[in-house]
């Protein structure tokens, strides 16, 4: 058997499958610390983000004024390349705890989930509203069973659209040495071993759909009247 | 009017908004009788609707008093005051996301009522407005615009309020629904008798629901306080008469029923009669036709000509050619409806069919009399 070159990188091929399956087999318990690392983070990220979007969209909503400068800083964070703000914030925060990782994930969230709860409220039709108030409701009272309620769906879709921006990104904070599924596609590309890479990037796709369902599910829980209005519809 | 049957009292009211030139409502003075519906009725920028916000403090006055009962809405929080009075608007502003029993149990659960309290309430309310019960788990957005008005004053009824407020409560259904829902809240407000204030733009709409109507002009001002009648046979001034439109004549027609007219037989004899019977009613009526009625039933108009050829051939009256009459009214019709019936069958008078029975003849003559005379009585509700 002669060995040349095409023969060797015939071998290389053969040995650097898109996918090794006895790999995932072995290495199950490190993809699956990569999964539940990536939910982690994504769900700490989401978290975060809507507490400070639900304050900046109280604020918002309040104060007319307030709404371009909170609109403006929002956008500018969302701006921002992300590989780019993860590789500063690494030397500047020093220790790279999960919250490294967390806070800036959670600031991309931000322009998307204030425009949707903003848009919620204001979508709540003036009459529900004029009607509510002739009735007798207090504004606590308004705000909390209806016009909180009416903006489920505008807040929904925000979540949603959100979470999959989210954990696209969290595969970014593998540069910091977070980032769950990322870190298997990184370690991959060092190794230019495409395995890991290929577990990562479709673990993470198959992640980003499957939340987008279940988020998508719970807001149809949350507001049966649109259900049954599709419903009417088709 | 008593004092004691005085429901609503505005005295001096005025609102300026900031910014403004002029006031919206100008120190307007009104007062709503109990149990009776009042239309302010007005063109658009006349201050009718600020005048009816501020009754509920959706708008609170700059000046002046407003007065329920006897009682100052100022003296109450605008929380409490507002669950004690009804309030419908245009746009209905049903809640999306409530069940149709939901919208209706706003008010009620509000007020803490028990749940089985509220439920029965809901179901007497859903039966009142004509809604029905199948609907209470539906949403708005699965009703018609007609349903949802209905589920609207259902719901401002929820809590027994003496007053309900509306605002162009019709003006967003087509006429035809909206006449329908203008005939419904005649025949709810005869089981409930609220003291309704309804705001309109609608002359129509304020003759055929209203008892009385206040006329409104730019600032809030009253140009007439009168009842439907009146504002059509005598407007105060020319605002009034240009507003109410030329046609007035016809719309008094339409307010006043055939029952408000004096009723009489005309040429009509019954079939028993004789012939002498049958000459001497064409004679004071002087008509070349004859009517003729069989146990009290209208059978038919005959000719003069025919009833004298008969006659002298010694062929008995209910032999004689019968046409059956064209024009056939009921106490209830309008005038309108009966001069339309008359014009269109092409004669002069219609008959009037009183539950089956002969009750007597309208003519084109009554119906200019009636229009000419101050008295007719303003029939409208019972139409």
């Amino acid at each position: 058997m002669t060995s040349g070159p095409p023969a060797s990188s015939l071998i290389a091929e053969a040995t650097n499958p898109i996918i090794r399956w006895e790999w995932v087999v072995e290495e199950w318990d490190q993809v699956w610390e990569a999964i539940v690392e990536h939910l982690t983070l994504t769900m700490m990220a989401m978290a975060l983000g809507l507490v400070v979007s639900s304050i900046l969209a109280a604020i918002a909503l309040r104060h007319r004024w307030a709404m371009t400068p909170i609109t403006a800083t929002t956008s500018l964070i969302y701006t921002l390349p992300s590989v780019a703000l993860f590789a500063l914030l690494a030397p500047v925060w020093g220790n790279l705890s999960r919250w490294t990782a967390v806070v800036p994930l959670a600031g991309y969230t931000l322009l998307i989930l204030v425009t949707n709860i903003v848009a919620g409220f204001q979508a709540v039709p003036p009459s529900v509203r004029d009607a509510a108030d002739g009735m007798g409701m207090s504004r606590a009272r308004r705000v909390r069973t209806v016009d909180l309620p009416l903006a489920v769906p505008y807040i929904v879709t925000g979540i949603r659209i959100a979470t999959v921006s989210t954990v696209g990104l969290v595969t970014v904070a593998a540069i910091i040495g977070q980032g769950g599924l990322g870190r298997l596609i990184f370690s991959g590309l060092r190794r230019a071993f495409w395995t890991p890479m290929t577990v990562g990037a479709s673990l993470s796709i198959v992640l980003a759909l499957l939340l987008d369902a279940v988020i998508l599910m719970i807001g149809l829980w949350l507001a049966p009247w649109q259900r049954r209005r599709r419903a009417a519809r088709s | 009017m008593a004092e004691a049957e005085i429901s609503i009292r505005l005295t001096g009211v005025t609102k300026e908004f900031d910014g403004a030139t002029g006031a919206a409502v100008d120190d307007l003075s009104l007062d709503i009788e109990r149990g009776t519906i009042m239309a302010l009725l007005g063109p658009s920028g006349c201050g009718k609707t600020t005048t009816l916000r501020m009754i509920n403090r959706l708008i609170e006055p700059t000046s002046g008093t407003i007065e329920i009962e006897g009682v100052d809405v100022m003296s109450q929080s605008a929380q409490e005051l507002r669950r004690g009075i009804g309030y419908v608007i245009q746009q209905v502003g049903l809640f999306p996301h409530r069940t149709i029993a939901g919208n209706i149990a706003t008010v009620p659960t509000m007020l803490g009522w028990e749940k089985s309290r509220t439920a029965e309430r809901v179901e007497e309310l859903t039966t009142l407005v004509g809604l029905d019960h199948e609907m209470l788990q539906r949403y708005p957005d699965e009703l018609s615009g007609g349903q949802q008005q209905r589920v609207g004053v259902a719901r401002a009824l929820a809590a027994d309020p003496p007053v309900l407020l509306m605002d162009e409560p019709f003006g967003a259904v087509d006429p035809i629904v909206r006449g329908r829902l203008q005939d419904e809240l005649l025949d709810l407000q005869d089981k409930v008798s609220k003291t309704i204030v309804l705001v309109t733009h609608d002359v129509d709409e304020a003759l055929r629901v209203a008892d009385r109507i206040a006329l409104m002009n730019v600032g809030g001002v009253i140009e007439q306080l009168a009842t439907p009648d009146e504002l059509m046979r005598a407007p105060a001034n020319d605002f009034v008469e240009s507003f109410v439109g030329e046609d007035r004549g016809l719309r008094r027609l339409a307010l006043n029923a055939v029952s408000a007219l004096r009723f009489h037989q005309g040429p009509v004899v019954d079939q028993a009669a004789g012939y002498d019977d049958a000459e001497r009613a064409i004679a004071i009526e002087g008509t070349d036709w004859l009517g003729i009625t069989i146990d009290g039933r209208f059978a038919g108009w005959t000719r003069v000509d025919d009833v004298r050829a008969a006659r002298a051939d010694g062929t008995p009256l209910a032999d004689v050619e019968r046409f059956d009459p064209i024009a056939q009214v009921e106490p209830s019709s309008t005038l309108r409806a009966a001069m339309e019936l008359i014009m269109s069958s092409n004669s002069s008078v219609a008959v009037i069919n009183d539950g089956g029975r002969f009750g007597g003849v309208v003519t084109l003559e009554d119906i200019r009399r009636a229009l000419s005379s101050d008295d007719i009585e303003a029939a409208h509700g019972t139409i």
